[in-house]
């Protein structure tokens, strides 16, 4: 029988195996990349500025996303709740993108400017203290931490290689500046991310300690701009309907 | 494996045995085949009602399987009739506007955005309505600060269940709240006072609320807070009582929102948690909220927040 040799090939039963798995996800993911409509063309989606992204990256660290999604889905309770559904758009420049279902804490797709910079930093602190039936953790540290950032420039290369359009070259800067505006361009630039940083977190004083720059600066930073982006007074009501 | 092709229960041996566990050729279960042909019919039906196959650029969209929703647009006001293949944006906008659920809220809706404040309190259904859907509104958006209850946070935000309105009690009052946001602001007195005047004026303040203080200070406190120096009249007026236009502070009732006066322990606690303010200042920021929410909503929520605590 032919299968013996299948059967008694441990490499190739693997190999078989994962190719046959593969098919079911290939065929439902690979025709999304040239289907002209799976990404909403809107407005505003820019990538994240080097401290949103440090806070992005301190989300991640701390493991927010376990409880957390960032996703709202075409359903009427969650439009109530949460607001407009997510679009594909506003997650495109996510590496990783933070979608999901599994809610233990609400969704925060929209969270940005929902609530105060003192509400945030207070809240992370001690959530409890704000929320009494809340279950989340602590995370007191973030204001005590200074944050780490002489590396911010490198994470925007690496971020770069995987086609976020942060700028190394004049060339790419002039681009940005086409698409995304001058204002913005100027906070996507590479060279200028440390001293972009430390500008936005000064101007910004998130954390309400205008004399340091905390890992709470950072991390909220990045929570009140989530969801902001898109300006969806500018559009029909059914006009992202379109797109699907 | 086996050599033995002995046939057991009718079927011939597969010649896969092991540990003598032979497995033979016997066919599925009929009802497993009839089963699994079903799905691949169904599957079928799927590809022709349902977005199903990628082609090039695009994809086979489905049919008789539609969905109709309005579109309103924005300058005239005008509502087209949308028809688009099945997908689910387009049932989310069909279930708002069409869904059964929606349309019972629509009827109420249109009928609070008619009626005006007066007329949802004294209407006893309007107001069943504004409690129950404002009561979700509230609970999504405003109770991370103010609480379920509306107790708020003493020291960070302010409690909506007394009766006692930083900004303004009455509905229209509330409502401009919503719409805009407030920010609190007090600037910070460390670096104007000394020691001595600081403690001076924190025993006038604490005086102004009926606890018994060193008369000597407090009148010396009543002259910073008065005068040039201290300036506190500006937003908290000559008679201390606050002004609504700033939202400062009614400083001669025994209510406390930024200061943990009644929280205190002691009369010395009491004057550390006053001085702590006057040294630090205060700023305390509500989001702007008509862009999320829509007028109704905030109709609502105004009506709601006006009667949680006894609204003026």
């Amino acid at each position: 029988m032919k299968h013996d040799k299948i059967e008694k090939n441990l490499g190739l039963l693997m190999l078989f195996t994962m190719v046959v798995i593969s098919i079911g996800g290939l065929v439902e993911i690979v025709p999304l990349f040239h289907i002209n409509d799976t990404i909403e063309k809107v407005e505003g989606v820019r990538p994240y500025t080097p401290l949103e992204l440090r806070g992005r990256d301190l989300y991640q660290r701390e493991g927010c996303y376990l409880c957390h999604s960032q996703m709202i889905r075409p359903f009427r309770d969650e439009a109530l709740r949460y607001g407009h559904y997510s679009l594909a758009a506003e997650s495109k420049y996510d590496h990783p993108f933070q979608w999901g279902s599994k809610r233990t804490g609400p969704d925060l797709a929209r969270v940005g400017e929902k609530y105060s910079n003192e509400w945030q930093v207070q809240h992370l602190v001690a959530p409890r203290s704000v929320v009494p039936e809340s279950i989340m953790p602590n995370y007191p540290w973030l204001l005590k931490n200074d944050l780490a950032f002489a590396d911010i420039a490198d994470r925007l290369r690496a971020l770069k290689k995987v086609g976020v359009p942060y700028s190394e070259s004049k060339a790419e800067y002039e681009a940005n500046v086409k698409e995304f505006g001058a204002e913005v361009a100027e906070m996507l630039d590479i060279q200028k991310a440390q001293e972009n940083l430390i500008k936005q977190a000064q101007s910004g004083n998130y954390d309400g300690d205008a004399n340091r720059i905390t890992e709470m600066e950072a991390m909220v930073a990045y929570l009140q701009m989530l969801g902001t982006l898109v300006d969806f007074s500018q559009y029909d009501e059914g006009h992202f309907v379109q797109f699907r | 494996m086996s050599n033995s092709n002995q046939k057991s229960g009718g079927a011939p041996s597969t010649g896969h045995s092991w540990d003598g566990i032979e497995e033979l050729t016997n066919p599925v279960p009929r009802w497993w085949i009839w089963s699994f042909y079903f799905t691949v019919v169904i599957c079928i039906i799927y590809w022709i009602i349902y977005p199903a196959w990628p082609v090039g650029k695009s994809y086979t969209t489905g049919t008789f399987n539609d969905i109709t929703y309005n579109v309103v647009n924005k300058e005239t006001g005008e509502a087209t009739e949308v028809t688009t293949h099945w997908n689910t944006r387009a049932l989310l906008m069909a279930d708002m506007q069409r869904g059964k659920e929606a349309l019972k809220q629509k009827a109420y809706m249109d009928e609070v955005s008619k009626a005006s404040f007066n007329e949802i309190l004294e209407d006893p259904e309007k107001m069943a309505f504004a409690r129950s859907l404002a009561k979700g509104i509230y609970g999504d958006n405003c109770a991370a600060c103010h609480g379920t209850g509306g107790t708020g946070v003493v020291g960070l935000f302010p409690n909506l269940a007394d009766d006692d309105w930083l900004w303004g009690g009455k509905v229209e009052q509330i409502q401009a709240t919503i719409e805009q946001g407030r920010h609190g602001y007090m600037p910070d007195f460390k670096n104007s006072f000394n020691a001595e005047q600081l403690d001076a004026v924190t025993e006038y303040v604490l005086s102004l609320s009926g606890h018994s203080m060193d008369k000597k200070k407090v009148a010396s406190g009543k002259r910073i807070f008065n005068g040039q120096q201290g300036g506190c009249y500006y937003c908290h007026t000559t008679k201390a009582t606050g002004m609504v236009a700033v939202g400062s502070a009614n400083l001669t009732d025994s209510i406390w929102t930024v200061a943990d006066v009644q929280g205190a322990a002691s009369l010395e606690a009491k004057k550390a948690a006053v001085k702590t303010v006057i040294a630090d200042g205060v700023s305390r920021k509500m989001p702007a909220w008509s862009e999320r929410l829509s007028a109704n909503d905030i109709k609502l929520l105004t009506v709601f927040v006006h009667e949680l605590g006894g609204g003026k």
